[in-house]
């Protein structure tokens, strides 16, 4: 009994919340603390490192709140997350001043360069943190409230919604790469200088990244879980296994697709936030179908449906990038393909679902081999 | 031609205009019982309903009444438009021509499937639908009346008179002991059965019941005729079925189905010994 109910027990939560736990305190006291000859000094180069995978992490965990509990597919999660950045970027650049290389006070370089006299309208605001942060929320939100609207309100599903998220990210991409756009073209928005005052070159600076990351990894877990275990996160899984069904109870589908798909959205935008001020840079590369197509493939090689199968998906194949695409750059994409594919024909609930079905397995073969060999051996001894 | 003769009197439904500055005024949402306004003696009114699929005519002309509280079976052969008609009524198929009218009040066709199904239309699906990956009592819960409104259903918790009631259906459908089954999990039999107690869950005015006795044992089909004999009265019930037997032990009032219009429309007795009726089943 007491072995069942280990099994059955859902270890993900605690080890996802109690991991985020300790590497706030372990990695800080590592890069800060430590001296750097000693062998348990982290660098703070591994320290953005992880910086940025809890952030396509959190990522990962917003694709999985649309996808993996109400069935929304969407090729184009990574839009939001470029917009929530850029949004970050905007606020990063009016943080320069004079510094940039023409030293013009309030004109981004990118913009001197192209002989603007004054700043754009929609660049007014974000010289101030909060509203860039609002900004974070409200634009990718926004868009996804009139995408999702319009989409769900016609009944649009599966691989057909799945292509219009495509097309989607894909005009932002060509309208982020145009000059005239404001957005520093192709080059995106990037040669930071500070935060909120804090130089960015600065350990400290990075390592306090780095914890805000993994606090808002946590929070975003025991957000979305709250909205899954509520009522609404079982007429969500309702809508995503028999939506016609739902309807005829009286549930409004296509608003229950909308909210999941714009709170999606917001996480995803906070998530793009986080990452600009640790990589450094932001530009339409980011825009890119084939980066959202690598999101999925996160999604479900972790485990949909699970939230932190989510998280852990995104950590093992951006571990495996960083890896690959330093030893034999040209082998990543088709390992990348290879992998997506050995996970659908093989492991349709991802690692999550592997590990949570390891110790059946096990048990039924040593229950095999007791049968086995058990009656082997009775039967040589009864003789 | 036949058609006229069964409707010879035909049910008089006084429109009155839905929004009638009273209720605007007071603030306050009127109840589903102020809207569905039945004083007449019926509650659905079909009339000259029309659906075509491709040239297809599915339903043709179709008039139907169904009185306050009444169990009506549906008869009719494969593709007589039984399954259309009640799309055509919870707003999933929307007719070509024809009225169709809940109460006197309400246009049917007007309304979205979810507004229907709140107004208290239930229907149960020829194929049992139940959510698979919920529990038989997420299930009862996610079909119990309520509030169904994203935000109000995010801080949605059960009450204790609401867990009573689903205990009472629980007991009815008796599923009692596979309360936190996967619906998944269940016999073909107990969803079916499981599928009735979300419709009893929704509270509702109107029960629409698609081939309720699909797959049951003699025994479960015995007891859902008596259920479903139990509900009318409270409730109006519209039965559509093939199983005869099943039809004779709980009709009180039969229509027939032919080509998408009523062909005849009685006692069951009555509908047994009539000509065409005969013709329809046997002369194929």
């Amino acid at each position: 009994m007491l072995l069942g109910r280990l099994i059955k027990q859902d270890w993900g939560r605690s080890i996802l919340l109690g991991t985020l736990g300790v590497m706030c305190v372990v990695v800080p006291v590592a890069n800060l603390l430590v001296p750097e000859d000693s062998a348990f000094h982290v660098s703070t180069y591994t320290v953005t490192l992880l910086g940025k995978y809890l952030s396509y992490a959190l990522l990962a965990m917003a694709l999985d709140l649309a996808w993996g509990y109400c069935g929304i597919l969407s090729l184009g999660h990574g839009a939001f997350f470029a917009l929530g950045g850029y949004a970050m970027g905007m606020y990063l650049m009016r943080q320069i001043g004079t510094r940039g290389v023409y030293g013009h006070p309030e004109l981004p370089d990118f913009m001197v360069f192209l002989n603007w006299q004054e700043l754009p309208w929609y660049w007014f605001g974000f010289d101030a943190f909060w509203f860039a942060m609002l900004m974070v929320v409200l634009v990718p939100g926004l868009l996804a409230l009139v995408f999702g609207w319009l989409a769900f309100r016609s009944r649009v599903t599966g691989v057909y919604l799945s292509i219009m998220t495509q097309a989607l990210t894909y005009a932002l991409l060509l309208a982020f790469y145009r000059n005239e756009m404001g957005f520093g073209g192709n080059n995106g928005l990037t040669d930071f200088k500070d935060i909120l005052g804090a130089s960015l070159q600065s350990d400290v600076t990075r390592v306090v990244l780095f914890v805000v990351s993994a606090i808002a990894l946590a929070l975003t877990y025991l957000f979305c879980r709250f909205v899954v275990t509520s009522k609404l996160g079982r007429v969500v899984t309702a809508v995503r296994d028999a939506d016609d069904r739902t309807r005829f109870i009286g549930y409004r589908v296509e608003n229950y697709k909308v909210w999941i798909f714009t709170v999606s959205a917001v996480l995803a935008g906070i998530a793009g936030a986080l990452y600009v001020p640790q990589v450094g840079i932001i530009n339409p590369s980011e825009f890119e179908p084939l980066k959202s197509i690598e999101l999925v493939v996160w999604v479900a090689l972790g485990g949909r449906g699970t939230l932190y199968g989510a998280a852990l998906g995104a950590v093992i194949v951006n571990y495996a990038k960083t890896w690959m695409t330093g030893a034999f750059p040209e082998v990543w994409p088709f390992a990348l393909g290879g992998l997506f594919i050995l996970v659908t024909l093989s492991l349709p609930k991802g690692v999550v679902g592997l590990v949570r079905s390891l110790p059946y397995w096990l048990a039924s073969r040593v229950l095999y081999m007791y049968h086995k060999w058990g009656s082997l051996i009775r039967a040589k001894f009864s003789h | 031609m036949f058609r006229r003769s069964v409707h010879k009197d035909k049910p008089a439904r006084g429109f009155q205009p839905l929004d009638d500055q009273s209720s605007r005024f007071l603030a306050r949402k009127p109840s589903r019982d102020e809207l569905v306004n039945t004083d007449s003696g019926y509650i659905l009114y079909l009339e000259d309903i029309t659906v075509s699929f491709d040239g297809f005519k599915a339903l043709n002309e179709l008039t139907l009444y169904i009185e306050t509280g009444e169990l009506r079976c549906i008869i009719g052969p494969n593709g007589a438009g039984k399954t259309t008609m009640m799309d055509v009524i919870t707003g999933k198929t929307r007719p070509d021509f024809g009225t169709a009218f809940y109460g006197q009040r309400l246009d049917l066709l007007r309304l979205t499937e979810p507004e229907i199904a709140s107004l208290g239309i239930g229907r149960k699906f020829q194929k049992p639908t139940v959510f698979e990956n919920h529990t038989v009592h997420d299930n009862l819960e996610l079909a119990m009346e309520a509030d169904k409104r994203v935000w109000a259903t995010l801080a949605r918790r059960l009450s204790g008179e609401e867990r009573d009631r689903i205990a009472e259906v629980l007991d009815i459908i008796g599923l009692k002991e596979e309360v936190l089954a996967l619906a998944g999990s269940l016999s073909h039999g107990q969803k079916q059965w499981l599928e009735i107690g979300m419709l009893l869950m929704q509270n509702p005015l109107v029960l629409l019941v698609d081939e309720p006795v699909a797959g049951m044992t003699k025994q479960e089909s015995e007891s859902t005729a008596e259920l479903l004999t139990t509900l009318a009265g409270d409730h109006s019930v519209v039965v559509v079925e093939h199983d005869m037997e099943f039809v004779r032990s709980i009709a009180r009032r039969v229509t027939v189905l032919h080509e998408g219009r009523v062909l005849a429309e009685g006692p069951f007795e009555e509908i047994q010994h009539d000509a065409k009726v005969i013709e329809v089943y046997l002369g194929e």
